[in-house]
């Protein structure tokens, strides 16, 4: 999602960066992580999980400011985001984790 | 790292995970069912309550949505069809110490249920009524429900539904419930909001979550799940305080969203101890 | 306010007889539905409850009102409901979500004449089948048929204890001539009624198993609220209570719900022998026909009739041994009963073509006579 404006203390103000992880087999493939990503930091992955659904992936890890929106409109339980320390140099891509566990 | 990640010892657990029993994981919904996301909400906003878990209790009717007090890790019961708020009331009367959340379905608590819910909502019991209304009967397969909009397919309107379908929040508001909300399972910040402002509150209150039933609904009425949400988002109005009149179901029209009755008036528990056992 | 338990004499109809006795066994819990010929027990509750720490509300119908007693059993509390009929047809879900669930608590069917709306104001004794199949699939309950105020009393006392003891719905299936009768009740001192209430579970919560029987066939039940985080399902579940649909869960949950009575009828069956020792006619009746009955035993005599009367306090389960043990032995069995035969169809099967067994009975409105006992006594031997 775009900004209207640009805020007047867009330096003051640090964007918290969040780690998503994913429980893949846990997914049911709905989309709705990824479709309402306001980043679009997530993607369809083409593998398949065991339950046969293609799981989303991280695509743009840095991009995740930990809105947690995928956490909250996942039906499964399957994701959820938590703040990477402010202190992790921003060059280094947040890992994402993604967990064999239905 | 998270609390919760600390908690757990490095092991990966979902925040909500508390929650529900995971032995019982997977839960039946289907993929781009929205109950699971009424219910994670749910959740989320007992959780954040700061209401002691041990004291709060889950009931549920039948259908697809009365399966989640079976998910959850509170004392939870899954009741007869239609008759959750009833067992509810037992509940709450006999032990008022419970916090008791009615989670259901539109036609587990609007057709078979209905004359308990208006009752409930009149008595002012002190229960929280959360209805997913996915608009049919999506566990057994699609039939018309009280909720189904006019015109609409399902199993049993092949040609459309002969219906009109009830408006939720004004049958709740003319009953005489306390707090009436509707949301739909994409504004999911306002629902828990919604919720977890219910629980607090004394008295009855009810929350519509609006949530796609691609499987059953959807597939007979040409939406995908991702049409429902995107028509949650673009054709939806938050307006707190509207008049429950305006509040129909209607594709032709824009979906009111909002909070539209939050009144304080005496619970049925309280009126019978003041009149029943007043203090000497 | 009153005391919970009104220790005395009282001139007192059934129906407030049966509320004492609810009282009296520790009930605090009454969700109604208001029906002649039950509405006085609703009413004498409404005007007790309060005052003994408990809870009265009138539901919007039957349904709600057992859905209400069966939640208010979970909460912790002794809970019950008293009906007729009609309001016993729409219990009929519920009672099967309280078998189902291992639920105590205790149903009134103060009879009427059936079936739809029949004799509002007139006994029946049409619903004894119903009490015993009414809800939908196989399962076993207790129903218990007092023959007096004094009786129903006690009844209803035994009638919550069962259901504590063996976690189930307990029917009194009392009628209207019982529930609106008015007879002297003595109530006991405290000391002398013995009150059963349920085992709560002990150790660690999370080793609990709902439905993992440990005494009576039964396993303890936790309080919602008592930090067990119970799961309660009305679905076939496994001894955790959770949701099971398989044939092996089935026949666990059933066989448990069957077995937990089956394997206590001693401790269930209660009948009442009169002049049964050298009985040659042996007739069997139960509630108000009891009534009749007791009298046509002794008309039967003074003619000559060697007859005796077994009366069925304990209803279902059936006292199945007593009928087979004295089939063969006996001239003949006479089931008096106001139906068409419902008990008599047991007594029938029990008898087991050893001993001819016949009915007297009719349709409902109005009392058996023992003259017509006695007369089809002649007629028959």
């Amino acid at each position: 999602m775009d900004f209207w404006r640009v805020p007047l203390d867009i330096d003051a103000i640090q964007v918290p960066r969040g780690i998503v992880t994913i429980f893949e087999d846990r997914c049911k493939g709905c989309g709705y992580c990824i479709t309402f990503c306001p980043r679009h930091v997530l993607n369809l992955a083409s593998r398949f999980n065991v339950k046969g659904y293609h799981p989303p992936e991280v695509i743009r890890a840095d991009d995740c400011v930990n809105c947690r929106f995928c956490e909250i409109i996942c039906p499964e339980f399957a994701i959820y985001s938590t703040e990477a320390s402010p202190d992790s140099p921003a060059s280094v891509p947040c890992s994402c984790d993604t967990i064999k566990e239905t | 790292m998270a609390d919760h990640l600390k908690k757990a010892g490095n092991k990966q657990v979902h925040p909500l995970d508390d929650m529900v029993r995971r032995d019982r994981m997977p839960h039946i919904w289907c993929p781009g069912c929205g109950i699971g996301t009424v219910f994670s909400a749910c959740l989320t906003a007992i959780k954040s309550s700061g209401i002691d878990l041990d004291k709060v209790v889950m009931v549920s009717g039948i259908g697809c949505s009365g399966r989640a007090a079976g998910y959850t890790n509170l004392d939870s019961f899954h009741t007869t069809h239609g008759r959750a708020i009833p067992f509810a009331t037992g509940v709450k009367l006999a032990n008022p110490e419970l916090k008791v959340i009615v989670f259901s379905g539109d036609g587990d608590l609007f057709a078979i249920g209905g004359n308990h819910f208006i009752h409930a909502a009149r008595r002012n019991i002190d229960i929280t009524v959360v209805c997913v209304n996915n608009l049919n009967y999506g566990m057994t397969g699609g039939q018309a429900a009280a909720t189904t909009p006019e015109g609409s397919l399902t199993t049993t309107t092949p040609l459309g539904n002969p219906e009109r379908p009830f408006n939720l929040p004004l049958l709740a508001y003319a009953a005489g419930a306390a707090y009436v909300a509707r949301w739909t399972m994409l504004h999911i910040q306002d629902l828990t909001e919604s919720i977890k402002e219910a629980m607090v509150k004394p008295g009855f209150a009810f929350i519509e979550a609006l949530s796609p039933c691609p499987v059953n609904y959807g597939r007979r009425n040409k939406e995908k799940p991702l049409d429902t949400l995107t028509m949650y988002r673009d054709k939806t109005i938050i307006k707190n305080g509207a008049s429950p009149l305006e509040l129909d179901v209607d594709s032709r029209k824009s979906i009111i969203l909002g909070k539209f009755v939050d009144i304080q008036k005496p619970t049925f528990f309280e009126l019978y101890e003041k009149i029943y056992r007043p203090a000497e | 306010m009153k005391p919970a338990l009104l220790t005395g004499k009282h001139y007192i109809t059934g129906d407030v007889a049966c509320a004492e006795g609810a009282l009296a066994a520790g009930c605090r819990f009454f969700g109604g539905y208001p029906i002649t010929p039950a509405t006085e027990i609703a009413e004498h509750m409404a005007e007790r409850l309060p005052g003994v720490g408990g809870l009265f509300i009138q539901m919007e119908d039957e349904i709600a009102a057992m859905a209400s007693v069966l939640g208010a059993s979970w909460a912790g509390k002794k809970s019950m409901t008293a009906t007729s009929g009609p309001g016993f047809s729409l219990m009929m879900e519920n009672i099967g979500l309280g078998v189902s669930t291992e639920t105590p608590c205790v149903v009134v069917n103060v009879q009427r004449g059936g079936p739809s709306t029949g004799l509002p104001t007139q006994v029946a004794q049409g619903d004894m089948m119903q009490a015993r199949w009414g809800s939908h699939g196989h399962y076993a309950i207790i129903a218990l048929s007092p023959s007096s105020p004094q009786e129903l009393f006690y009844q209803t006392i035994r009638a919550f204890n069962l259901s504590e003891k063996y976690r189930t719905p307990v029917l009194i299936m009392t009628d209207e001539v019982i529930g609106h009768m008015s007879e002297r009740v003595e109530i006991p001192e405290a000391g002398k009624i013995e009150v059963f209430s349920r085992n709560k579970p002990r150790g660690r919560r999370d080793r609990f198993r709902l439905f993992s029987p440990v005494e009576n066939g039964v396993a303890p039940m936790p309080a919602a609220g008592d930090g067990y985080r119970i799961h309660v399902t009305g679905l076939t579940h496994d001894e955790r209570g959770y949701p099971d649909l398989t044939v092996d869960a089935q026949a666990n949950m059933v066989g448990r719900i069957v077995g937990k009575i089956q394997n206590h009828l001693d401790d269930i069956i209660q009948t009442e022998s009169y002049r049964m020792q050298d009985a040659e006619i042996v007739l069997i009746s139960y509630g108000v026909s009891g009534r009749t009955a007791l009298a046509a035993v002794d008309m039967a005599r003074s003619q000559g009739i060697k007859a005796g009367l077994l009366r069925l306090l304990t209803v279902w389960p059936f006292p199945e041994a007593m009928i087979r043990s004295l089939a063969g032995r006996v001239k003949g069995f006479v089931t008096v009963e106001i139906n068409l035969g419902q008990i008599h169809l047991e007594v029938e099967r029990c008898a087991a073509g050893r001993t001819p067994a016949f009915l007297v009975g009719h349709a409902g409105g109005t009392l058996i006579s023992p003259q017509r006992v006695v007369e089809r006594i002649k007629e028959a031997f």
